[in-house]
């Protein structure tokens, strides 16, 4: 806890004089309330809409995250154990994977729409297709940057490829795995809501975007907040996962 | 058991002459000795080429007249290479996870680690021992591989002289009680005197090999003894 003031004091410092700021600008009517809120409203606004803003809409938005989520990590491991074992997969789908980033999701969102309806897999879709990219290649260049002396060393014992794998590969790509996951979770949730936007009847993406039809500027930052606490929650989670996993690390 | 190099030449990819060029080599059973040489003539090449890390261009290099393959040796590089996740017990028995065939308890592993001074550390990390220490681990590592050949290259290379001189008695006694047949490279050419039966001194385009003549059982003594220094002074001659 000691550590945790040390690293955010500043941090949190300067978020409280930002919400005072915006507090007393708000209220003093220098802002319009329907720009930017008062924080003092958001925080009203989630209590008085606590129930169908958690277990409607976060609910929603949480489940086509987790899907979508899942199923990038599993596909994006999946991708790079191929590519990091077959040259001919990495020289077919390397580019392809590179390829899917540099395609505007808000320019692909309808095709998912035009595919899946307004169903949880559009949704899904735009989450698989933001979390995607930092799986796949932290995983993959985790697995190349293994020391090649270590390699070597196992070699020189008649390792296998797949033991070299097992044993040295895998722990090796863990650190660069991580970064991917952490950034990939997060994205994960963008993806989520921003499938809501293009087209869903509940969910934190959906409701923010109801509530700007109605210049309800506290609903629109009360799921901005909500998201930001989840988005932070889940990044602290793999966080502590890679803390654990990487125990060893802390002794370098 | 013989270690036998015969008109081994290697050319390193992309270059267009050979690094070692017709090499023969003959180390017996039991026998320990030195590669010595400037930097650039091939020692560490040889010692890959033995573990069939390399791959020759011409010639063959057989244990008992069969052709090597990768497992067959102990290999200890100049990097002590412990992988930093796994504990110093873990790191030991990786050998006899990879070769199924290896009978190698941890019992065994721990009653070596109580002989090396080392039992308190078997669980600690790489990152918790000293450059000493984690050598000897590394060295653990390759002998108990169970292979009769030991190729150690450098091994004390970035030690300190004291640890050096603690790792180099320590070296003897383990491979006299052991007997087994050791490959060394070092830059040290009191290093080279002290522990080999025989010292091979590679040239750009020779080799010469150089019987010691101390005898054994070697002890911290014979460090300031006539013949090691005049040897040594030989050596630094003929480098």
């Amino acid at each position: 806890m000691k550590n945790f003031f040390k690293t955010y004091s500043l941090f949190i410092v300067f978020m409280v004089v930002v919400l005072i700021a915006m507090e007393y600008l708000v209220q003093s009517d220098i802002i319009p309330a329907f720009i930017v809120p008062a924080p003092t409203d958001v925080v009203i606004h989630i209590i008085d809409n606590w129930r169908p803003l958690i277990f409607e809409h976060l609910g929603a938005t949480m489940l086509e995250f987790a899907i979508g989520f899942i199923l990038a990590v599993v596909g994006g491991v999946c991708l790079a154990v191929c590519m990091f074992f077959s040259k001919t997969i990495e020289k077919m789908l390397y580019p392809a994977v590179l390829i899917s980033q540099m395609i505007p999701i808000i320019a692909l969102s309808p095709i998912f729409v035009l595919w899946f309806g307004y169903t949880i897999w559009s949704k899904v879709a735009v989450t698989i297709l933001m979390s995607f990219f930092p799986i796949v290649v932290g995983a993959y260049d985790g697995f190349k940057s293994t020391d090649k002396d270590y390699i070597e060393l196992l070699r020189s014992m008649g390792a296998s490829k797949r033991q070299i794998f097992t044993k040295l590969n895998i722990q090796m790509a863990l650190a660069s795995f991580f970064s991917g996951l952490k950034i990939a979770i997060v994205y994960s949730l963008v993806g989520a809501t921003i499938g809501e936007w293009l087209g869903a009847s509940e969910g934190l993406g959906y409701y923010s975007r109801r509530m700007s039809g109605d210049l309800n500027a506290d609903g629109v930052f009360a799921a901005i907040v909500i998201l930001t606490i989840v988005g932070i929650i889940l990044f602290a989670l793999v966080a502590m996962v890679e803390k654990r996993t990487l125990r060893w690390k802390e002794t370098e | 058991m013989t270690l036998l190099l015969k008109n081994v030449t290697y050319t390193f990819p992309k270059e267009s002459k050979p690094i070692i060029s017709d090499l023969n080599l003959k180390v017996e059973k039991g026998e320990f000795v030195s590669l010595i040489g400037k930097s650039g003539t091939g020692k560490s090449t040889i010692l890959k080429l033995i573990t069939g890390l390399l791959k020759q261009a011409h010639g063959e290099i057989t244990i008992n007249g069969q052709p090597i393959s990768l497992g067959d040796v102990g290999y200890m590089p100049q990097k002590d290479l412990l992988l930093p996740w796994r504990t110093v017990m873990d790191n030991i028995m990786i050998g006899a996870e990879i070769q199924k065939d290896l009978q190698l308890t941890k019992e065994d592993a721990r009653n070596w680690l109580k002989r090396i001074g080392l039992i308190d550390y078997e669980h600690a990390l790489p990152n918790q021992l000293s450059g000493g220490m984690r050598q000897r681990v590394a060295f653990l590592r390759a002998m108990l591989t169970g292979k009769e050949v030991l190729l150690l290259d450098e091994p004390f290379g970035a030690l300190d002289s004291i640890t050096k001189k603690e790792m180099q008695a320590w070296l003897l006694s383990i491979w006299q009680e052991l007997d087994k047949t050791i490959v060394f490279i070092t830059h040290d050419l009191e290093e080279a005197s002290y522990l080999s039966d025989r010292i091979v001194l590679l040239k750009q385009n020779s080799v010469e090999e150089i019987e010691v003549p101390l005898p054994r059982p070697r002890h911290a003594d014979m460090l300031h003894s006539s013949e090691l220094v005049g040897l040594r002074r030989e050596l630094e001659k003929r480098i």
